[in-house]
């Protein structure tokens, strides 16, 4: 899966998320991963997933500047890799 | 990733609101008297938490957000009360991962095991055969391991986890290993000896040689993350290449241990007064030990590299292990004793010429050894 601007995800079921003063860790009970997100800002669009119609609707949302939203999906795409999200 | 001011290496030595890994010793009584221990265990405390505080514990670190507990002692499975606990943490979303001798897994014990979700099982092995692993571990326990693993195999419980404390006499074996973890469909998980505990005594006879630790280094970049380490060896990133893994001391960082009388102390490997940041008795239970004690506080302010300073590689091996320094006499701002630039051989043979004091590891749990009641006559070499 490779995660993209207009698609739409949700975090995993199976995952907890426990923030932390870097962010926050993200912990899948299924495959036993933990993940770091490593800024507040990613763990605020993260958690905006499940409802914004798409990413780009949560990166706006949680008020990411335009030209930082690559770095962000590249960083979602690597939950997605590790199962931690899933297209919805 | 985004906004990344500081490694994250750097923000976790700063800390965190809860540990990422914690160790939670049930028990100091073991079946076992294996002679590296890292808490000397043997003899059940008295002091020992009840089952009442233990689920109190479980309820503690499920607030928290711990998402699992790595579960020892001791032998845990030797408690009455080991399912209640076990049970009760999985339901409260705190994973368990155990180790385990294997002594008290048999059918019937593989097939509960076997029907829980979120529990993982480190069965201890340290040799690939009797003759390798039954002078450490005592006579039987070889065999005694390969049952239980026998029996989580014929259970269906999964990938169980093959445990083993990298020794000189175990150090070759590495591929039969990986091998014995493939025919179970296991997944292999080696660590560092370090000098707690009884392993205080049987350290400087039992720890890897400096050409070893090399081969363990190659052995591990080989195998990347195929292989489970507890990031424990990354003292040898001084070598080249980092191994997979976070590269720091996570004491009091992102590791911590509840050992059987609730005592926390910093990580498994420090059960000494010098490291013990309270207990989950005292008001404000273990959040408040791990968020205010003063020593937590102090291990999460920059360490100084002291002797280190001056060489090329501290930023690869970070100094290597606090345990190891101090249960070997070490200055914890020095080389590590396993250094891999030699350093720490040489600090430790300038020690024994001075009349230093090494601490001792602070609880003794071990069984008495047995006395002999017929003299035996003391031969040529042999000291009275």
């Amino acid at each position: 899966m490779t995660v993209t601007l207009d698609g739409a995800y949700a975090v995993d079921a199976q995952v907890a998320i426990r923030p932390e003063p870097f962010g926050a860790l993200c912990y899948h009970y299924g495959n036993r991963r933990l993940t770091f997100l490593r800024s507040p800002d990613l763990l605020d669009v993260v958690r905006r997933l499940d409802e914004a119609p798409t990413v780009a609707d949560a990166l706006r949302d949680a008020g990411v500047a335009e030209h930082r939203w690559p770095t962000f999906v590249t960083a979602l795409d690597s939950l997605a890799a590790s199962e931690m999200l899933h297209a919805r | 990733m985004p906004a990344e001011r500081t490694t994250l290496v750097d923000q976790l030595k700063g800390g965190l609101d809860a540990p990422i890994c914690l160790t939670w010793e049930l028990t100091y009584a073991c079946n076992l008297s294996c002679i590296h221990c890292l808490s000397s265990s043997g003899r059940r405390d008295p002091r020992e938490l009840t089952t009442a505080e233990a689920r109190g514990v479980v309820d503690q670190l499920a607030a928290l957000q711990v998402f699992y507990v790595n579960i020892g002692g001791g032998e845990p499975m030797v408690r009455r009360d080991f399912y209640d606990i076990v049970e009760h943490a999985i339901a409260s979303n705190v994973g368990v991962k155990f180790s385990t001798n294997g002594y008290f897994i048999d059918a019937p014990a593989a097939r509960r095991l076997a029907a829980m979700d979120y529990l993982d099982i480190q069965l201890s092995l340290d040799g690939v055969d009797a003759a390798t692993n039954d002078p450490v571990r005592g006579e039987g326990t070889y065999a005694q391991a390969r049952r239980a693993m026998d029996h989580l195999a014929e259970a269906g419980f999964g990938p169980f986890k093959i445990s083993v404390v990298v020794t000189r006499h175990n150090a070759g074996q590495l591929d039969g290993f990986k091998a014995l973890a493939d025919h179970y469909g296991a997944q292999l998980r080696i660590t560092r000896l370090r000098p707690s505990g009884r392993g205080a005594d049987t350290w400087h006879e039992l720890h890897p040689t400096a050409e070893q630790q090399r081969d363990v280094y190659r052995w591990l970049l080989a195998h990347g993350e195929s292989v489970l380490t507890g990031d424990s060896f990354f003292h040898l990133n001084a070598l080249g290449e980092p191994l997979p893994g976070l590269n720091l001391c996570g004491a009091g960082r992102v590791v911590c241990l509840i050992d059987p009388v609730g005592d926390v102390y910093a990580c498994p490997f420090v059960i000494h007064d010098d490291f013990k940041a309270g207990n989950v008795r005292d008001p404000g239970g273990f959040e408040h030990v791990w968020r205010r004690s003063e020593l937590f506080r102090s291990l999460r302010e920059p360490q100084s590299a002291g002797a280190c300073a001056s060489c090329g590689s501290y930023d690869a091996c970070q100094g290597g292990c606090m345990a190891s320094k101090f249960f070997v006499g070490l200055p914890l701002d020095g080389p590590d004793p396993e250094c891999v630039k030699g350093y720490g051989e040489t600090a430790l043979a300038a020690l024994s010429v001075q009349a230093t004091s090494v601490p001792r590891p602070a609880m003794d749990h071990s069984k008495p050894t047995p006395i002999s009641l017929t003299r035996k006559p003391v031969g040529a070499g042999q000291r009275a």
